[in-house]
């Protein structure tokens, strides 16, 4: 048993350990700007961020006074307007990839991958002075249409993933019993890539959620999505330290919960491809 | 079968059947053409004129002029050779902890779910908190980078590490390379796990020691992925400035530019459109070596 014992030692030593050492500073920057917001600001620098008089006051500020609630919709309204357009210009285009073969598949596949290696400075004015023509600027509109230029090549690489995964066989399954192509689609595929569909809106949401410069360049008075305002606040309140992290904390939270609910499936769908390749 | 036909019903087959995967790609197809493509021409076409916004009636067609005047400006090439640096600098080190902490997750000890779900928190975060959490652990009075090293002893004094022209890059690039390593991290581990187990076992039998087993199992193994990963992060790398641009602004000077974060304040703050274009030009020009040779990659799994 002795020999049992060395081994889970050695196991501590060079897998625990490390691992603990590369998680410590993963996590600590976030847990350091967690425990900022919630010391009192009052002793912030004097005594410095800690966790045994801890306080909401930051928190209750940042709603009361600062008004994040409302960059929170604006940031909500956008990213859900995304992941509808996103993912339902992207269901037919990916069952298509994964089902037909045609002239010119190759070529619209890479165009689709193509889009996402172009610089965003590169859409960015453009896209500015498209808004500014259409009088879209500082609406939400023009956010979702600048994220989906991310998210619809996205959501159809990740659904072509998916619905390869799925028998052929189902489809025609289908189509023997009456159905037509689109009621294959809709009946027998849609619910078995729904695990796939969410995981990919998600995604979407999640990117949306954190996009920064479109918003900044985009939007305006009316429509300030909390990055924006993160931006804004460490502006404004240069050495508030307590409510600028109280606001990075509020910031990043949704994001975080909603990656660490679907991580498992994300990453599956997201390293397929590439471990093929 | 004429082409007012219902291309949906079953029984009729040769001329729906090709056109309906056309017909279901359009959408997709014509929005990003719309909102993608046809921007990206848009700039190129800026990027042949003098176009300045608040002279929103002069837009004159001058050829090359703005690419002659890049390739006369300092700041371009500062700007250029910062990209560089940043890149050579943070792919590296975003790789080389990326694959310890594969290999890491890849052994069994029984917090393993744990410490996967945690070590990709970073990717997950919003540019701007990055930026802002970083920010203050830089910050020169307060922050606990300076604490710690002071306590440690590796430094007498406390160093302004954003505000000074020397550390401000470098400062960057560990924070680029904190959000980072975890997308290296997990593509790798995935490449891992997709080699046979019974390739080591087969070389333990053989004698080969757990170095000359890393050496010749592990790494060709997962080589594919990690081009993949660095040819993606790359791009990737190189196109994302929000980090730089909330942290530093670019500066103090011009210690933190780099081109497309140059093309975009130059746009933003000048408000000329036609010399930002020309800058995101050249930009994407040169980095377009990196994305054919993963498109001619990725092109070839398609098939």
């Amino acid at each position: 048993m002795a020999l049992g014992k060395r081994s889970t030692l050695r196991r501590i030593l060079t897998v625990d350990l490390p691992m603990l050492v590369i998680l410590t500073f993963t996590l600590g920057p976030y847990l350091w700007m967690f425990i900022t917001s919630i010391s009192p600001e009052s002793t912030l620098f004097t005594e410095g961020p800690s966790i045994w008089n801890a306080t909401i006051e930051n928190y209750t500020r940042l709603f009361a006074t600062v008004g994040f609630a409302g960059n929170m919709l604006d940031s909500l309204i956008v990213a859900l307007g995304t992941v509808a357009v996103g993912l339902s210009l992207s269901v037919t285009a990916a069952y298509a990839f994964s089902r037909f073969n045609f002239r010119g598949k190759r070529i619209l596949m890479v165009q689709f991958l193509l889009i996402n290696m172009f610089p965003l400075v590169l859409l960015i004015l453009p896209l500015f002075i498209l808004m500014r023509v259409l009088g879209l600027l500082d609406t939400h509109l023009a956010l979702i249409i600048a994220n989906s230029t991310v998210a619809i090549p996205f959501s159809v690489w990740m659904m072509v993933s998916y619905m390869n995964g799925i028998p052929k066989s189902l489809d025609e399954a289908a189509m023997t019993d009456g159905c037509t192509r689109m009621q294959a689609l809709r009946r027998v595929i849609l619910p078995l890539c729904l695990p796939g569909i969410i995981a990919t809106g998600i995604y979407i949401f999640i990117t949306s959620w954190n996009e920064y410069l479109y918003a900044l360049t985009l939007g305006g008075r009316n429509v300030r999505p909390i990055t924006v305002a993160v931006q804004t606040l460490i502006g404004e309140y240069e050495v508030q330290w307590g409510l600028l992290t109280s606001g990075g904390i509020v910031g990043a939270l949704p994001a975080t919960i909603l990656f660490l609910l679907v991580q498992k499936r994300l990453i599956s769908g997201l390293t397929q491809g590439a471990v093929k390749g | 079968m004429t082409l007012a036909d219902p291309p949906d019903r079953p029984h009729r087959r040769p001329l729906s059947r090709i056109v309906l995967p056309y017909a279901m790609l359009s959408p997709a197809v014509l929005v990003t053409l719309a909102i993608v493509f046809f921007p990206m021409v848009q700039t190129v076409w800026m990027s042949l004129h003098d176009y300045v916004l608040f002279r929103p009636n002069v837009f004159e067609f001058v050829g090359l002029k703005n690419f002659r005047a890049a390739l006369n400006d300092e700041v371009f090439w500062i700007s250029l050779r910062h990209t560089i640096i940043w890149m050579a600098a943070t792919i590296p080190a975003q790789l080389l902890l990326g694959l310890v902490t594969a290999l890491l997750l890849n052994q069994q000890f029984p917090w393993r779910p744990v410490a996967r779900a945690l070590v990709i928190i970073p990717w997950a975060l919003p540019s701007v908190v990055i930026a802002l959490m970083w920010v203050w652990i830089y910050d020169s009075n307060y922050g606990i980078a300076n604490e710690l090293l002071l306590r440690v002893g590796l430094i007498q004094r406390a160093i302004p590490w954003l505000a000074n022209p020397d550390t401000a890059l470098a400062a960057i690039i560990l924070t680029l390379t904190w959000q980072g390593f975890p997308f290296f991290a997990v593509m790798i581990l995935a490449g891992l796990q997709s080699i046979p187990r019974s390739y080591y076992e087969a070389a333990s039998i053989d004698g080969a020691s757990s170095w000359r087993q890393f050496w010749h199992i592990t790494l060709p193994g997962i080589s594919g992925v990690v081009v993949t990963a660095v040819l993606l992060r790359t791009i990737w790398v190189a196109n994302s400035f929000d980090v730089i641009f909330v942290m530093t602004g670019g500066g103090p000077g011009y210690a933190t530019h780099t081109l497309p974060l140059y093309a975009f304040i130059k746009a933003r703050t000048n408000l000329d459109f036609g010399y930002g274009s020309a800058i995101a030009t050249l930009f994407t020009l040169m980095l377009m070596v990196i994305v054919l040779v993963y498109l001619r990659r990725t092109a070839k799994a398609v098939q």
